[in-house]
């Protein structure tokens, strides 16, 4: 499918979504419309992404997204599915690991750095850092002394 | 025997569970990863990897850095493909400010990247035969490893970091030693390939500890997101080299080396497979590196345009991925690595549960995994 196509087929499945052309085609979708589009492009035929490449958080200081980039081996397009999330105090997106299983990590590393609860994930503990520490990649957590600004 | 009702037995009978830590400081474990294996008898009923032992947040460093100097922390990342990881994040930069680079400086990057691919995979031949019991393929797979450190020393001035990679290109020319050095590795090492195979390919006892072992199907190695070596012995065709060309793969003949059986042994046939390949590669181009520059002319500040970067290269053990977030300023937004070893680890509960404690050892060493990339 060409991003055209691609647009319109994800338009109808979810209306909210909001498109941006990067290298790769950018979809950004509310967080709880965001499930059920990722389950939609794993499964039809037509996308049939079956390679969950990489999960990413970004915090924009007023609201987060999670960045999913998507890989089909058939059809050889890569995505970028973003869920936004706007509840900065307790920010939550549900889980894909039951989709894609290499998602259970993934998610617990984002959960570890950024604090971002991924509802029915299996297994949500903090992966590197103790449960005592802050979320050290949001934009408001400062560490004066062992990061140095240039 | 069909593993899943085994397992299932073990689960519902009433004996005590024995819970033992394998590491961080476990000689066979490859650095400072923690593994808390649930066994009963020596069967292995569940493994929990505990990571954070090296973790050094390199994302939020980078974010601290300029877009010059955030490429040498990911030395440290996965530090037998540090090459790699230096393209990586020189192509995603290169993206950015829509640079192209000369071919010079691309055939530099082929050959430094396979020497690498080299040096990465005779460490792991000789740290395999080592967890699996066996001394001489240690100081085998070092002496061919030894001769490549040297060849970097002599043109990167480092042997493990090399921080060759700079946005355009390479830092400097190559020396003028170099293409007389590859040439000796390369007679050297061609002879010594086929007592890899003498010593551990052809042996029984390592067959029969390695053949049967830790499988995974496509499907799950799919679904597990696991690339590279790892993937491509269970039949999953996903080498970025081939799949999505850069700096200059296009022009590169090899072959994708593919495995079907998803074993241990398949995951140690492809990687010595893809040293004959690799070898290849180095040949086509050692007496055809372009004249020309080795570096485009790019200003002493580096600012990318507003936007997103994704960058994505081939390591010794899979897929890397650079993502950057630029916000248009000197330093990156955000910065997230997309690393191999985090994803092919995350297959190892599925991989090891039902086998046997010494089978974790075997599928941990063909996992190839270097603990500083998965933690960063």
């Amino acid at each position: 499918m060409t991003n055209e196509e691609l647009k319109g087929f994800i338009t109808a499945h979810t209306p909210e979504a909001v498109f941006e052309e990067s290298q790769y085609l950018n979809i950004i979708v509310p967080a709880e419309k965001f499930r059920a589009l990722a389950k939609h492009l794993r499964e039809d035929a037509g996308t049939n992404c079956d390679y969950l490449i990489s999960v990413s958080g970004v915090d924009w200081k007023d609201h987060f997204t999670v960045v999913y980039h998507l890989q089909s081996r058939k059809h050889k397009h890569v995505f970028v599915l973003k869920a936004k999330i706007t509840d900065r105090l307790n920010p939550s997106v549900d889980t894909v690991s039951d989709i894609w299983r290499t998602a259970e990590f993934h998610e617990r590393e984002v959960f570890d750095l950024f604090g971002i609860k991924f509802n029915n994930h299996p297994d949500l503990r903090r992966l590197f850092l103790d449960d005592t520490w802050g979320f050290p990649l949001r934009k408001d957590y400062v560490d004066d002394v062992t990061i140095v600004q240039l | 025997m069909n593993r899943n009702e085994d397992i299932q037995e073990l689960l519902e009978s009433k004996e005590e569970d024995f819970v033992i830590n394998i590491g961080p400081q476990h000689p066979s474990t490859h650095g400072v990863l923690h593994l808390k294996v649930k066994l009963q008898g020596e069967t292995v009923l569940d493994v929990q990897p505990h990571l954070g032992y090296i973790h050094r947040s390199i994302e939020k460093m980078c974010e601290a850095s300029s877009y010059r100097n955030f490429i040498y922390l990911t030395s440290r990342m996965d530090y037998l493909s540090a090459h790699m990881n230096n393209q990586a994040c020189s192509m995603a930069v290169e993206q950015g400010m829509a640079l192209a680079i000369p071919e010079r400086a691309k055939v530099i990057r082929i050959l430094m990247s396979e020497l690498t691919r080299l040096a990465s995979h005779t460490l792991w031949w000789g740290a395999l035969g080592l967890d699996l019991g066996a001394t001489t393929p240690f100081f085998i797979g070092f002496r061919d490893r030894e001769e490549i450190m040297d060849i970097f020393e002599e043109t990167c001035g480092a042997r493990l970091t090399m921080n060759y990679n700079v946005p355009g290109g390479v830092m400097y020319d190559i020396h003028p030693n170099f293409q007389k050095r590859v040439h000796t590795f390369l007679v050297n090492f061609k002879k010594h390939l086929p007592e890899y195979d003498q010593l551990l390919t052809g042996n029984v006892i390592f067959q029969s500890r390695m053949q049967g072992v830790g499988v995974i199907s496509a499907e799950d190695a799919v679904s597990y997101g696991c690339t590279g070596p790892v993937a491509r012995a269970s039949g999953v065709s996903c080498d970025v080299r081939k799949w999505f060309p850069y700096d200059g793969y296009e022009n590169a003949k090899f072959e994708e080396i593919l495995e079907t059986g998803g074993d241990c042994f398949s995951r140690y046939q492809v990687r010595v497979r893809e040293m004959y390949e690799s070898v290849k590669i180095i040949e086509q181009y050692i007496d055809a590196i372009p004249e020309g520059d080795f570096q485009a002319k790019t200003k002493n500040v580096i600012k990318l345009p507003k936007g997103e970067f994704y960058s994505r290269v081939e390591t010794a053990r899979g897929e890397l991925g650079v993502y950057i977030v630029s916000d248009g300023s000197m330093k990156p937004y955000r910065v997230k690595f997309r690393s191999p070893n985090f994803s092919n680890l995350s297959a190892l509960k599925h991989m090891a549960v039902g086998g046997k404690i010494g089978d974790l050892v075997a599928i941990m060493a063909t996992l190839d995994l270097v603990i500083p990339d998965i933690d960063r």
